[in-house]
Parts: structure tokens; sequence; C-alpha cells
């Protein structure tokens, strides 16, 4: 499969957060052009009165997914469940498809009914995706015609432990994850309410949250399955995702241990950074400062009185946790520089 | 100017590689390139690193 000198790029479902996330990054992106984004609720709206950022940037509108036109590459930023009813019909259209959705993150039909509690509607499309969290999967993404999109509680999970959990060196770990109000997606409910909402710190999943099927994919295959517990918090922000992920390691580790280990794993990553600092008010991952930004950041702190490793992540959920990660596995998949387009350092102060 | 960098030490926070300049001065202050630690050097020779003192804020403990 040859890539078109500039190929062309369409987005079903761009009316919503993920979406308009894409667009943006797309519309400032050297190599591709977009061509059509679509939308149900807004035929024939401006993109940028749904996406007020955009205004100024660009002309498109929304058009029918019925009207959609063969193109190069098609995102699918849609609904949980709507993907899978109709991927044949996507995959008619292009060659390659990145889908934002939780649809075809898990290869184990068996794993999507134990966390989603119902039967996959396409189970045979689901080993031919590839999971589309390029720090795990880059060489299969180079050349890929199919890559999920990533949850973005996972990812703040998975980038945080995998250093270890590579290693086999995680016994049990309680991971801690905060999250922002956009990941509710733009679809308003009584719990998203105003009144409701504004200054919450609401237990949203203490157990039992779907994104941790992702993590048992992704952790535990092949270096070993080790106990996990997941709690998700909702607080008071719009962008963002922290992760505290408290590990029993398997053996004792050293502070260099753990620099040896997360150097070893993310080094060489252009969108992970180490963030330890014995000083100044960002020593640890913090999400404010990655608003709009594909990075990750990781830390970590080891307890000398118990041996505890704490690890920390942040990630724009909206960006490395969905619509940052996919513009870079598209990178991958077409055979561009990995980074193109999503070089934005973001805000400070913000 | 040159800045060549002619010998290094390992970091004592994280066990990078700190790379220094032609004659480090005894007292020095230099920054580790990966953890970004302030280190001094407190020994010429043998060159020995350690861990530069800091202000610490008040985090409300």
């Amino acid at each position: 499969m040859t890539t078109p000198a500039r190929p062309r790029v369409s987005i079903v479902g761009a009316s919503g957060y993920g979406g308009g996330e894409v667009l943006r990054l797309l519309l400032d992106h050297p190599a591709v052009e977009v061509a059509q984004i679509t939308s149900r609720s807004k035929l024939g709206v401006n993109a940028a009165s749904v996406h007020p950022n955009l205004r100024g940037r660009t002309r498109l509108q929304f058009t029918d997914p019925a009207a959609l036109e063969p193109c190069d590459v098609l995102f699918l930023c849609l609904p949980h469940g709507e993907a899978s009813k109709s991927i044949e019909t996507y995959t008619a259209l292009a060659p390659r498809i990145i889908d934002l959705s939780a649809d075809f993150r898990l290869r184990d039909a068996a794993l999507y009914r134990e966390w989603y509690g119902e039967d996959h509607p396409a189970p045979a499309w689901l080993d031919r995706f590839v999971y589309g969290l390029p720090e795990f999967h880059r060489e299969r993404l180079r050349g890929a015609r199919l890559a999920s999109g990533v949850g973005c509680n996972a990812t703040a999970v998975n980038l945080a432990l995998y250093p270890l959990a590579r290693e086999g060196l995680i016994r049990r770990v309680v991971c801690d994850v905060k999250a922002g109000s956009s990941e509710a997606g733009n679809a308003h409910t009584p719990s998203s309410h105003h009144p409701e909402r504004a200054g919450a710190v609401r237990s949203y999943a203490p157990t039992g949250h779907r994104h941790q099927a992702e993590t048992v994919q992704e952790l535990m295959n092949p270096s070993g399955a080790f106990e996990m517990d997941l709690s998700v918090t909702s607080v008071e922000m719009v962008r963002g995702v922290l992760c505290t992920a408290h590990v029993s390691p398997a053996r004792g580790l050293t502070d260099k241990d753990l620099w040896s280990l997360f150097r070893s794993a993310y080094g060489a990553e252009p969108f992970v950074r180490l963030v330890k600092d014995r000083a100044g008010l960002y020593r640890y991952p913090e999400p404010k400062i990655l608003a709009g930004t594909n990075y990750a950041d990781v830390g970590f702190e080891r307890d000398e009185r118990t041996g505890r490793v704490v690890v920390i992540s942040a990630i724009d959920n909206l960006m490395k946790g969905a619509a940052g990660s996919a513009v870079q596995c598209m990178n991958l998949m077409l055979g561009l520089e990995e980074t193109l387009g999503l070089t934005f350092p973001g805000l400070h102060p913000i | 100017m040159s800045t060549a960098l002619n010998t290094s030490c390992d970091c004592p926070e994280c066990g990078g590689a700190v790379g220094l300049k032609n004659a480090p001065l005894r007292g020095e202050v230099v920054r580790c390139g990966d953890c970004s630690t302030e280190l001094e050097i407190t020994s010429t020779s043998p060159l020995t690193l350690s861990l530069a003192p800091q202000v610490q804020e008040d985090w409300g403990e």
C-alpha cells in the first residue's frame, strides 16, 4: 500500500470533543488534508460554530455520514458501539481506519464481555486492529491499516506502570485516577449539570471501570499477571488525568533502580517525559500544564519506610488519551515523522 | 570558548552520567541532564558529586 503525496483524511463524528480535537490537530498538520467532517446532529453547520477555537481556521461544514467519499485515512470518533456496527462500510471507504472509541481496543472477545457486559457485535474484527498506543506498539503501527483508540484513564495507568510491569516487578498495585469532566463527552446529563458538577470530587468508579480491561490486556501480557485495582474520581478540571499508582514491588528497588527502569522505557520516547524534581512547583507530573499537548509526564517516589513505589502520571485526556495518540498513530501508519502536528508544548501559566 | 566535556561522573540521585567541563572546581554546582538535580562537586580528587543543598518549600507539612 503506497502513501499518497498529500493524504486526504476525513473525520466521522467530528462534532464531539474527541473529533473536534482530531480536527484541530489535522488542520495544522503539514502533511495531510482534511477532506470531510461528518455529524448527524450538526448537518450543514460550520465546524467553527461547534468548535469555536477553530473560528477563522476552516470553512468545513459537517456532512451526513452517508455522503462520505473515499479517502486515505478515516478517523471514527463515534459513541461507544457505533463504529463496530458499521465497520465494513468504513473499511470500504478508506484503506486506513483509526477508531477512537472503545469498540476495537481489546483483542479478546471474552475480555470485552467481562468488562462491557455484552458480546462484541463484530468479534472477527478485534484481532485486526492494533492497540493505538505508539509507545507500546510502534512497530506494528508502522504501515498498519487499522488502529484502535486508547482509553484516557487506561493510558495514564499504562504509561505509569509499563516500566515496572514489563520487568515483572509489580506484585500488587492500586491506581487512584483523578479525571476531568471532558472525559464524559459533550452530551450533557444530570450529573454534568453545572450546579451538580461544579466543585465536585466525585467517586465516579471506585471499582469496575471499563478502562481496566485495557490495562489488563496491555500490561499483563506477556510479562505476567499481578494484582491491580483501579478507582476513578471526577474532579474540578475540564481536561486532564492524574494517575497515582501505589505499587508493592515484587522485590526491593532503589531510587537508582527506578531511574534506570523508567529511563530505559522512556528515554527515547518523543512524548513521554520523566518528571521528578527535588525542588520547584512542578516537582511531579501535573495535568494542568499538559492541556492541549500530546505529552505524558511520568514520575515516581519510593517510600523509604515501606518500599512502596508511588508512580505518578499525567496526560490531557483529549490528547495523549485520545486525539493526540490517534494522530501519532496516523503518522506511523502513513510512514510520516511520528511527531508531525503534535509538538505544541502547552501553556504556562494556564 | 570551548565547553567541551572531558570527564563524567555518576549522578548520586538517578545514576545518570553527568558531563563535566575541564578542571572542575570544588564547590561548583552542576545540574544532572537526566533528573535535573542540582549537584555540588564536593571533591575533585577523586571526583565526587553530592546533592546540592536546596531551599525547601513549605508544602503544608
